[in-house]
């Protein structure tokens, strides 16, 4: 059960095989005893989950039940949900109560689904590891001594443990797609304005975007129809007609034309990882599709822009987190001045901290014209790129990350390395298309446990149903996503 | 030396919508503190702006009223500093594109001593919207400051004027022109005493026919028109006194205080923050097309140059009486409504001017709270022109109707102030007044025409001054020939 897919489950579940009571049960009973050593979770609240599986099952029972009704979902941490502590992995609102739902959380309220949790993070989403997380770090399931990658690390590892049915997650330079790629699950990063930001606590606004974090692309799709759709209460969600994204699940692949950016398959990416998506496309050509190379020129540049413009929007984002009216006040302090400089040493961690300052660095007068001009005119240019690229093929594909899971500890005091661990995500972001990381196959060059690796796909704008087709038919022929690690054995020894 | 005070003024005027600019909270004044502060007013982890388009559509009015570019595409900045009324750590504004550009407005500035009045062109340099701050609290709870976020998000737009002032009467002519006008296309209610209407005013000195400009300083939010008058006169006094002594103006802003009649530094600007503009990313950028501002346009009441013009033609009054009708659009509103109840236009003109004002101005009141209505003024004034009452008795009915002793009819009838306009009843007090004042008769006729006058005011004693005074005349004469 732990291993059907969105759509077995709702079977089951309006069939009333199971009761969505029953089907929570199972995951919490998971949670319990996964959870300790993984720590993908760090806000459970079995008496609200469970209402909301009564609920479920209550409306099952009434005969209007929706796909996901009586389905538990785990929730990133970075989504406000009314009565849950909301944190987002910081210790800055280590105790926030969040007083009201953002639009995601309506949205699977409205579905019936259930919430299951709320998921480890890096701190405000700033990390490729949920090492920078307050409440720890998350193990990957494939290998506890590795990270899950981030920021989204504790949905990942959700996702993978099977500690829930599907999670939510949020991307803001590649948190959905590079710990999918390191967990090996299917996640999606929706074009910019089709999921709501409303409630989604803002990291870098102009690159912030939620999606679905789940078994295969029909999972993905099946939260999609939950998750999109236009919010007027976010100025930069799209006002676009309802779409279905399952609709193209069965379509052929027939003459698709297959991008692959040769700046992708360059320097930086290790042989392994690139072996596995040249085999996940050459699968591709089997079902159809033809190979064109394209090309990303200014790619290069993704990484520079994406740390002057994510930080920039971030010091100003975080600004509000000044201990004055809710989240961290220092115990202590002189005046106001002093309440303002300790609550926020004492509230943030030190990869948020290095964030602010660049941020507010590159703001300053004087240098803004450098830095924050000087990057929106790449970040131009880089959306160029894709343009260009989009008139020779349909989907661009290549590596979500440059190498597999990397262990604990390996990335966390050089941000740099830390960094490039996003060469191939952040230029999506900064372009606002869709990317999606799929399931391709598993390295075991490292010596150690087989880890997963992923094919990332680039669409363009709108093009998530292409893309989620794309993918599904992939998956009818592969069975990476069915994978599940062991995890008993790594537990005692543990 | 002769020196010359140039001075630019920022206005801050509250925009009249019902919710704040970038939320649903409600913007009315004097609730208990925090009871309209919203998420977003809060500035909770999630929350994002939504730009309310009724205070767009008072930028656009305003715009349009000073004869403006109004800017097709604007962009909404973000304003990074830390203050504990400033929840988001950041005030939204408008910075490089704001979304009124240049523009003027005349003003009329009154005579002073020997120097006559004339009027003047002030060209503004821009207007933009942007959010008010909250407040904070002293003494509301034992030794802790507390925050009212009640007014966060409260939509403002900012007006910015060139430095083409050279006077603190300029200044306040400038200011009370545009206080007019904004409460005149109503996008602001004007009230100063809470903060609606703020001025902060730039002022540097420089030698006469200079035309290089002095070091500024600006005095912050001066919220009447008093004070800025002694704040400016002040301010200009000390910058010329500290150049002669041989000192320098350092660039700062400074506070007046209203006791003790003078202006204090409160930081340099060494001190001065580094705000960090840059676009906010929550916002997409303001896009207001041609049909927008028609639409506006059409939304817009008559302006105060239109109708002045518009007055002189239909009414035929004087360019005089046509301005100072048209100085606020309460005055004018209140003439129309008396025209349309059907009093004739100069009597109403001169009421409006004379009477009423000189009765508000001494008790303080505004025209909202005049005890006598303009169709009041009205049936009074179609009274005298009726000839039911004579222009003496109108003034004790108009008196009376301020006091609120009833309508114009039962006034005239419970005070007898009717005008006996019967012929024979007049024949008959003129008979005896003939009778009885045979010398002055004998006078008159003999060429003193005085005679005649002492008269007719006997006849008017005669009939307690209830006679119509045309016909006391017309059959006087007709008997004396």
């Amino acid at each position: 059960m732990i291993n059907s897919s969105l759509k077995q489950l709702g079977d089951m579940l309006q069939a009333k095989k199971i009761s969505s009571v029953e089907l929570t049960q199972t995951f919490l009973s998971r949670i319990r005893e996964y959870n300790p050593n993984i720590n993908a979770y760090v806000a459970l609240d079995e008496a609200k989950t469970l209402a909301q599986a009564k609920a479920a099952d209550a409306r099952i029972a009434a005969g209007n039940a929706a796909p996901l009704t009586g389905i538990p979902i785990a929730q990133k941490d970075i989504f406000c949900a009314k009565g849950w502590h909301t944190t987002c992995g910081s210790k800055m609102l280590a105790n926030f109560v969040a007083p009201y739902d953002a639009h995601v959380i309506s949205q699977f309220d409205a579905a019936g689904a259930v919430n299951l949790g709320k998921t480890n993070m890096d701190e405000f989403a700033m990390g490729s590891s949920n090492e920078t997380s307050y409440f720890g770090g998350v193990k990957n399931p494939w290998d506890f001594d590795r990270v899950p990658g981030g920021s989204s690390g504790g949905s990942a590892a959700a996702v993978a443990a099977r500690l829930c049915a599907a999670a939510t997650g949020t991307d803001t330079g590649g948190s959905i797609r590079q710990p999918a790629s390191l967990c090996g699950f299917t996640g999606l990063k929706p074009t910019y304005g089709v999921v709501s930001r409303y409630g989604m606590i803002a990291f870098a606004s102009s690159l912030d975007q939620a999606g679905p974090m789940a078994k295969s692309a029909e999972d993905c799709a099946l939260m999609m129809n939950v998750m999109a759709g236009f919010d007027a209460r976010d100025s930069t969600s799209l006002n676009r007609e309802k779409e279905d994204y399952t609709r193209d699940l069965n379509k052929p692949l027939q003459g698709l034309r297959i991008g692959l950016p040769k700046e992708y398959f360059a320097a930086g990416l290790s042989a392994d990882v690139g072996k596995v998506v040249m085999d996940a496309v050459n699968e591709y050509k089997k079902l159809g599709a033809e190979i064109v190379e394209v090309s990303l020129p200014n790619n290069g540049l993704s990484i520079p822009v994406y740390y002057v413009l994510a930080p920039a929007e971030a010091s100003s984002n975080l600004s509000r987190y000044d201990g004055v009216r809710y989240g961290h006040r220092a115990a202590e302090y002189t005046d106001l001045m002093d309440m303002y400089c300790k609550s926020r040493a004492e509230g943030f961690g030190a990869e948020v901290k290095r964030r602010i300052l660049i941020g507010t660095y590159v703001l300053s007068a004087g240098y803004y014209d450098a830095y924050y001009l000087k990057a929106q005119k790449i970040r131009r240019l880089i959306a160029q790129d894709f343009v260009e690229a989009f008139k020779q093929c349909d989907v661009i594909m290549g590596p979500a990350a440059p190498s597999t899971a990397f262990k604990v500890g390996e990335k966390v005091n050089d941000p740099v390395a830390m960094y490039l661990e996003d060469l191939y995500t952040i230029a999506v972001n900064l372009a606002g298309l869709p990317g999606m990381s799929i399931p391709a196959g598993f390295s075991t060059s490292n010596g150690g446990k087989a880890l997963p690796v992923g094919l990332q796909m680039i669409g363009n704008y709108f093009d998530e149903a292409r893309m989620l087709n794309i993918a599904h038919q992939y998956q009818q022929v592969t069975d990476w996503h069915t994978r599940m690690p062991e995890l008993n054995t790594q537990k005692e020894a543990a | 030396m002769e020196w010359e005070v140039v001075i630019g003024l920022e206005t801050h005027a509250q925009l009249q919508t019902k919710t704040k600019i970038f939320s649903g909270a409600s913007t009315a004044f004097g609730a208990e503190p925090n009871t309209q502060a919203c998420e977003v007013s809060i500035a909770l982890p999630g929350v994002l702006p939504v730009l309310n388009s009724e205070a767009v559509n008072c930028a656009i009015k305003f715009g349009l009223a000073v004869n403006a570019h109004i800017a097709p595409r604007s962009v909404f900045a973000r304003k990074n500093y830390f203050y504990p009324d400033l929840p988001k750590g950041y005030q939204i504004s408008q910075y490089e594109l704001p979304v009124v550009g240049k523009g003027a407005i005349t003003i009329q500035v009154p005579a002073v001593g020997k120097n006559a009045a004339y009027e003047k062109v002030i060209n503004i340099t821009r207007a933009h919207l942007e959010e008010d701050a909250g407040k904070s609290v002293h003494g509301a709870v034992e030794g802790m400051s507390g925050i009212d976020l009640n007014r966060a998000g409260t939509p403002l737009l900012e007006i910015v004027t060139e430095p083409d002032m050279r006077s603190a009467a300029e200044a306040v002519a400038y200011a009370k022109k545009l206080h007019e006008l904004v409460q005149w296309i109503g996008i602001c209610d004007g009230n100063m005493q809470e903060g609606s209407f703020r001025c902060d005013v730039n002022v540097s000195v420089r030698p006469k026919g200079s035309d290089k400009l002095g070091t500024r300083r600006e005095i912050k939010n001066l919220n009447s028109f008093k004070f800025m008058t002694q704040a400016i006169e002040f301010e200009t006094r000390w910058q010329i006194e500290t150049l002669e002594d041989g000192g320098a103006i350092s660039q700062a802003t400074v506070l007046f205080n209203p006791d003790t009649g003078e202006t204090r530094a409160m930081r340099s600007k060494e001190e001065a923050n580094d705000y960090r503009y840059f676009p906010d990313p929550d916002l997409l950028p303001l896009e207001i097309t041609e049909a927008d501002k028609a639409r506006v346009k059409a939304q817009m009441p008559e302006l105060p140059e239109a109708m002045k013009a518009r007055f002189e033609a239909q009414y035929g009054l004087t360019s005089y009486d046509a301005a100072s009708l048209t100085a606020s659009r309460e005055l004018a509103d209140y003439f129309v409504a008396a025209v349309t109840a059907g009093a004739e236009a100069k009597p109403a003109a001169n009421w409006v001017m004379g009477a009423i004002s000189a009765k508000l101005n001494a008790e303080e009141k505004t025209l909202a709270d005049s005890p006598v209505s303009a169709a009041q003024l009205a049936s009074l004034l179609k009274r005298i022109a009726d000839n039911t009452i004579s222009n003496n008795a109108a003034k004790q009915v108009f008196e009376a109707m301020w006091n609120d002793e009833g309508e114009v009819d039962a006034i005239i009838e419970a005070k007898g102030l009717k005008q006996v306009s019967d012929t024979g009843a007049i024949e008959a007090i003129i008979d005896e007044v003939l009778a009885a004042n045979a010398a002055m008769v004998e006078e008159f006729k003999a060429g003193k025409e005085k005679a005649f006058n002492a008269l007719v005011g006997q006849a008017m004693k005669a009939s307690k001054g209830k006679a119509n005074p045309a016909q006391v005349n017309e059959i006087l004469k007709k008997k004396l020939s």
